[in-house]
């Protein structure tokens, strides 16, 4: 094979903004979004479960909304903003959620963990109060293989129940 | 499961983008939202050298109305379809449809333009455009055409894209009032797709059905009209007691394989069942 | 069961586990997350074929590929490794080929490891493993167990005389008889078709070889690091105390991550041999066709029982595909064992015959799942007994109660041979009948049915083996021990440290045994850090598996809080000058128990200890660090018990089932944490459910795996799954102090039982029954079909059916 037919890992230049940071980076072009933040940034707390966008366990959000790292290049976001559980957690944004979770046991394993409280997190952001069916619904592309689901239920319930409280000014 | 090599362009413009495509010929695939593409790539399924960044073409977005006639963006995300207004208005099938895509996250990204040029057969989108008599418009270095939704899914994942040839935009026509729509699919997981679906455009007259079209998936080998049983249900009143005016010509519109696990018979049984259960859904609608 | 002082996180407590916090931000530590210097990673080149003999290999163009350090073949594996033979060596005629690493002239199973690429990265090793070119002769196939114990089938391995692994009956009393004098006798044929675990997490390891001294570390996904030391240390001839296996954080396990795969071994020759940590994280397409499988079982089962409604006798005869190979260690003979051995145990009755054949064929090994045998039993029996309760037109509850063993007659040993102390099936029976208004349901039940609706309510009760003893492994020859234990240190700032033998992967042991340590030391739980997993530094165990954690670790953790507390009480009365007896602690401090005073703090008692020997007298030896460890060395198993109801609705149009509630009471003895205890009921419920709704490896007739992605092999998700209730009675294990029997895996057994259950009870207008897992949509309509066509109706099969 002569030089201009072998494709080698082709770098790609990105500008993005991560965690509400500006990122700058060369990326290689057929590696997916959630190995470059695995893989080269060393945010490992997106996880890889399936590669192929059904178990949900490399849920980031793409321009706020939830998107599946591994069917995303990491080449794909560049001019846009990219959040993961690292971020997610350390501004505050899910510390109603995981205190949720924990007091209920929402995680086992924690695998699913990340991916479960940013779908979630999206769903909350909505401001409306959700049933548990909307909520099962929602979260039915988040694999979790330990928990059964029920306290991970119970947890989003009571984080939407209590942010739609507070949207209504405390009136209960 | 990690992708084979392959270069990445992501093309300043429309007419960039169908530059590459032509000089690149087929070794080239566009990518918008991904979510069939990547999965393939993830999974080695397919060795393109070149992938071809639509995603962000401001030509290909965006969703609009004009004398009757919806025009999505191919990069309309199926999530958009369920926040726009204008479809919410005009598009009720669609809004039907779009929950049953995969889940939120697939929904935020995959687009109309990828889903329609993907011709899954177990895909809601093309049954949709299908029975709701929509217009594609396509696009190429060699300018614009215009293919209708019926003519345009020509078999198994096959669809009459010419190479170089992308999805600029899908016109529909708003569905008027007092036409009913029903959509259900049968599948063992919310968001997984359809072992049976159904998408139906019927034009009512009080209880009777005057004209219906109906189109499949799940169960065909592409999105089509499902002529002969869309015809045994003309005239007829509903709720249909039984399934007894359509159950012996179903087959002639739908002819499926044996899958693992799940044989023809049953596939076609299924799809009779969804039949009836969604025509019977259009009276409570027609009468709402 | 001793007395312990109540506090509010130490034993009983519903704390939360202490490792969340760490694992909802992002901060878990999985296999895949940890990375070594010089690391290379692995990819294995599989057989496509289920069987075929290999004619060559060329790894010559791969070898070159960019980031390639090698590509190692059988040649240069397999004779660094000691082949496996997954025999068990008390079961007479148990029998296996040896397994070696990679196949070498044939490979036996599809997804067999042929070759293996280590390079810079996962991705060029993909790259890399796609240049190897392997040029196969396809042979015959054996796809299943009928056809493998059929005549004239070839043995898959020619140095057996047959495909049969095992074949082992047991009979006691007089069962002939019983099945010839009975009233009624019901026969059904089951099948439970081949089913994955599913972990989220992929396996995954880390070897690490140190040529320079010999010593080999891995980081190893498994739940016990003892079971690998040995397993490293014996069959690649490395010392074993120069062998560490550390367990990082877990996504999920169910027993499959206790196997023996040879991947993961071949992983560590490659380190072996290139000298350099090589990395081996499996993909989920490559998870389908490399991890230990489980259930792929036919069965025939049938009762006998006189019109008075007593049982007089069962039959069990199943056969179980097993794969290729006998398990090395794990044997998987193990279910069709506990099939046979546990069906019926909770029912009073003397006759009995059973029958277990393992055999093998072109497959994948079957391992250790959740359950083991156990919901196979379940099933069996409740199904059996349902129906049974329905032709003696009696309410299947009105039936248990009659037909339980009762605890008068405890303790027994069942005819299958399970030995019965401190069960509660009626007191777990008649908390589940209050929890779910049982009449109310059939009332509903009732209703619906007149109007088309066809609902069931499945109730299963099960037995348990939990926390096997020696008497388990011992025998087999498996170097597998069932003891545990732990270190405990008292800090010098007066905090609490632990290193236990135990492994976590999500249940949440280790914060468990924090809570036992804290009840038996006197201090909060805030005050203990507990860590596991490693096994050169905790005192020799087994880690998790067979629901063992809290019975055997948490009773070492007891062992070892208890004799910690009286060294430091003995260190505080020589300091205070008060008699250690007449001293306790309480959170965190030591008190006069007279008077109520503080008299020192544990920090001081520390600070002393450690850093001012000098100021005490010169016999007081300082002990503030002790090790335990406990096994019951008699005991081979703890038995516990539970009932779990599962109300179900089946749309006879389609086929589809949903599970409309389900409801479970558990008696795992002492609870230590109720609220992990009922999360990992609601779990495995959920994968009970899973299994008999969902589940299934679908294979060509020659043994192609046709469903290996996650689109195609159904888990379930939390839109199809109901909310699940859990109740307790707590009737302790007798023979500890600590009281607690297993909880892991009862979720699931009882559930497979009860939707068993549920779903035939709805199809009993019908005459139909499914039998056959999972029970597909399709399923569903076959049997309905297959009902129409006999000369039942509806009418009439409800008459009989006494409702």
């Amino acid at each position: 094979m002569t030089e201009r037919h072998r494709i080698g890992d082709e770098d790609v230049a990105i500008e993005a903004t991560l965690n509400g940071k500006p990122l700058k980076r060369h990326v290689k072009a057929r590696q997916h979004l959630a190995d470059f933040l695995r893989q080269e940034l060393e945010l490992t707390g997106t996880h890889l479960g399936c590669e192929h966008g059904i178990c949900g366990a490399c849920t980031i959000l793409i321009d706020g909304h939830t998107a599946r790292g591994c069917l995303t290049l990491a080449a794909q976001i560049s001019g846009k903003s990219v959040d993961t559980i690292e971020g997610l957690s350390e501004s505050g944004k899910l510390a109603e959620l995981q205190k949720e979770f924990i007091a209920r046991n929402a995680a086992q394993c924690g695998f699913c963990s990340s991916g479960m409280l940013l779908t979630a997190y999206e769903l909350i952001s909505s401001g409306e109060t959700v049933s548990r069916a909307e909520i099962r619904e929602v979260l039915s592309g988040n694999l979790c293989r330990c928990t059964g689901y029920h306290a991970i239920v119970d947890a989003v319930e009571a984080v939407s129940a209590k942010s739609a409280k507070a949207s209504k000014g405390g009136r209960s | 499961m990690k992708a084979r090599n392959f270069r990445y362009i992501r093309p300043a413009s429309l007419t960039h983008a169908y530059r590459i495509l032509a000089d690149a010929g087929g070794d080239a695939v566009p990518v918008a939202g991904g979510q069939s593409l990547l999965a393939g790539l993830n999974m080695r399924l397919s060795a393109p050298k070149l992938l071809v960044d639509i995603g962000n073409l401001k030509e290909l977005s965006g969703q609009s109305q004009s004398n009757g006639v919806v025009r999505l963006g191919a990069l309309t995300r199926h999530s958009d379809l369920l926040r726009s207004d204008l479809v919410g208005k005009h598009l009720p099938l669609l809004i039907q449809a779009a929950p049953h895509i995969g889940h939120v996250a697939i929904r935020n990204r995959g687009t109309l333009g990828g889903s329609l040029a993907y011709a899954d057969p177990a895909a809601e989108l093309p049954a949709c455009t299908v029975a709701m008599e929509a217009t594609l418009i396509l696009g190429s270095i060699a300018g614009e055409r215009e293919v209708k939704a019926e003519d345009f899914f020509k078999g198994l994942f096959e669809t009459d894209l010419r190479p170089g040839e992308l999805i600029v935009a899908v016109k529909v026509p708003a569905t008027p009032s007092g036409i009913s729509v029903g959509f259900a699919e049968l599948s063992r997981r919310h968001g997984d797709f359809a072992l049976v679906g159904l998408a139906a455009v019927v034009a009512m007259q009080r209880d009777r059905i005057d004209k219906a079209r109906l189109v499949y998936f799940g169960c065909a080998d592409r999105a089509k009209v499902a002529k002969t049983i869309s015809a045994a249900i003309a005239g007829l009143a509903v709720p249909l007691p039984d399934t007894s005016s359509f159950q012996a010509v179903i087959h002639q519109d739908l002819s499926p394989d044996d899958t693992p696990g799940l044989r023809a018979d049953t596939r076609l049984h299924m799809a009779t069942v969804l039949t009836r259960r969604v025509l019977n859904s259009l009276s409570e609608r027609a009468a709402a | 069961m001793s007395a312990i002082a109540p506090s509010s996180t130490g034993i009983g407590a519903r704390v939360p586990r202490l490792e969340l916090k760490r694992l909802v931000s992002g901060h878990g530590r999985y296999i895949d997350d940890i990375k070594l210097p010089r690391m290379l990673h692995a990819c294995f080149v599989r057989s496509p074929h289920p069987h075929a003999k290999i004619v060559s290999i060329d790894i010559e163009v791969a070898k070159q590929a960019p980031g390639v350090a090698a590509v190692l073949t059988a040649a240069d594996i397999n004779p660094k490794c000691e082949p496996f033979i997954g025999v068990a060596l008390h079961r007479p005629g148990h029998r296996s080929a040896p397994q070696s690493l990679l196949a070498a002239d044939r490979a036996v199973w599809q997804g067999q490891p042929v070759a293996v690429v280590v390079a810079e990265s996962r991705a060029e090793a993909e790259d890399a493993a796609e240049l190897v070119a392997i040029e196969w002769e396809p042979l015959p196939v054996v796809g299943d167990q009928m056809q493998a114990i059929a005549p004239g089938t070839p043995a898959i391995h020619p140095e057996l005389p047959d495909n049969v692994a095992f074949d082992f009956s047991l009979e006691r009393g007089q069962p002939a008889q019983a099945f010839a004098e009975a009233d009624f006798v019901i026969e059904e044929e089951l099948r439970f078709e081949r089913q994955m675990a599913m972990t989220l997490e992929a396996r995954g390891l880390i070897a690490d070889f140190d040529p320079s001294e010999g010593s080999l570390t891995v980081i190893h996904a498994h739940q016990s690091p003892f079971q690998m030391q040995d397993v490293f240390s014996r069959h690649l001839h490395i010392p074993e105390h120069k062998v560490r296996v550390v367990a990082p954080d877990i996504g999920g396990a169910f027993g499959m991550k206790l196997n023996i795969h040879v991947d993961e071994i071949a992983t560590v020759v490659a380190s072996m041999v290139l000298g350099r940590p090589v990395k081996f994280c499996v993909d989920r397409l490559e998870s389908f066709v490399s991890d230990a499988q489980a259930r792929d079982h036919r069965i025939k089962c049938r009762i006998a029982l006189k019109k008075t409604g007593e049982i007089t006798a069962m039959e069990m005869d199943d056969i179980s595909a097993v794969g290729a190979y006998g398990m090395p260690l794990r044997f998987n003979v193990a279910e069709g064992m506990m099939a046979i051995t546990i069906t019926g145990a909770p029912y009073s009755f003397e006759n009995y015959k059973a029958r277990t054949r393992s055999v093998y064929v072109n497959k994948n090994l079957i391992g250790m799942y959740r359950g083991v045998g156990m919901p196979l039993a379940c099933i069996a029996t409740e199904l059996l007994t349902d129906l049974a309760a329905d032709k003696l037109g009696i309410d299947t509850v009105e039936f248990k109660r009659r037909t339980y063993r009762p605890k008068s007659s405890l303790p027994c040993v069942t005819p299958g041979g399970q030995r019965l102390e401190t069960v509660s099936f009626h007191e777990c029976l008649e908390k589940l009948v209050a929890l779910i208004d049982y009449d109310a349901l059939r009332e509903e039940q009732r209703d619906l049915r007149q109007r088309g609706v066809f609902r069931g309510l499945g109730i299963a009760t099960f037995c348990e083996q939990t926390a096997y003893g020696p008497p388990y492994y011992g025998p087999s020859g498996a170097p597998i021990s069932t003891q545990d234990g732990c270190t405990l240190r008292l800090e010098p700032s007066g905090s609490i440290r632990c290193i236990t033998s135990l492994t976590d992967q999500g249940q949440g042991t280790l914060t468990g045994i924090a809570q036992i340590i804290a009840s038996s030391v006197g201090v909060s739980i805030d005050q203990v850090s507990v860590v596991g997993g490693d096994s050169s530094i905790s005192p020799y165990g087994g880690g998790a598996w067979a629901s063992r954690g809290m019975a055997i670790g948490g009773e070492a953790a007891l062992r070892a809080g208890t004799m910690l507390k009286q060294n430091i009480l003995s260190l505080a009365g020589t300091i205070t000058q008060n008699s250690a007896a007449a001293l306790d602690i309480t959170d965190g401090q030591v008190v006069n128990t007279q008077t109520g005073q503080t008299v020192i703090s544990l920090a001081d008692v520390g600070r002393i200890g450690y850093f001012r020997q000098d100021t005490l007298p010169p016999d007081h030896d300082v002990q503030l660090s002790v090790s335990a460890s406990f096994v019951a060395n008699d005991k081979l198993y703890y038995m516990a018990n539970g009932v779990q109801a599962s109300y179900v609705e089946v749309d006879c149009e389609t086929g589809f089932i949903k599970v409309l509630g389900q409801w479970a009471v558990d008696d795992c003895g002492r609870v230590i944490n109720p609220l992990l205890v009922d999360e990992q009921v609601r779990g495995g419920i959920v994968q009970g459910i899973g299994a008999v709704l969902y589940e299934e490896c679908i294979y060509s007739e020659d043994a192609n795996l046709l469903n290996g992605t996650m689109a195609d092999y159904l888990v379930p998700m939390a839109d199809e799954m109901p909310d699940i209730i859990v109740a307790h009675i707590e009737t302790p294990e007798a023979s500890t102090r600590l009281g607690a029997k297993g909880i892991g895996e009862a979720g699931l057994i009882g559930a497979m039982g009860s939707v068993w259950v549920a779903v035939n009870d709805a199809l009993k207008p019908f005459g139909a029954k499914v039998l056959h897992q999972p029970f597909t949509p399709e399923r569903v309509l076959d049997s309905l079909a297959r009902a129409r066509t006999s000369s039942r109706t509806p009418e009439t099969a409800q008459q009989s059916a006494g409702r």
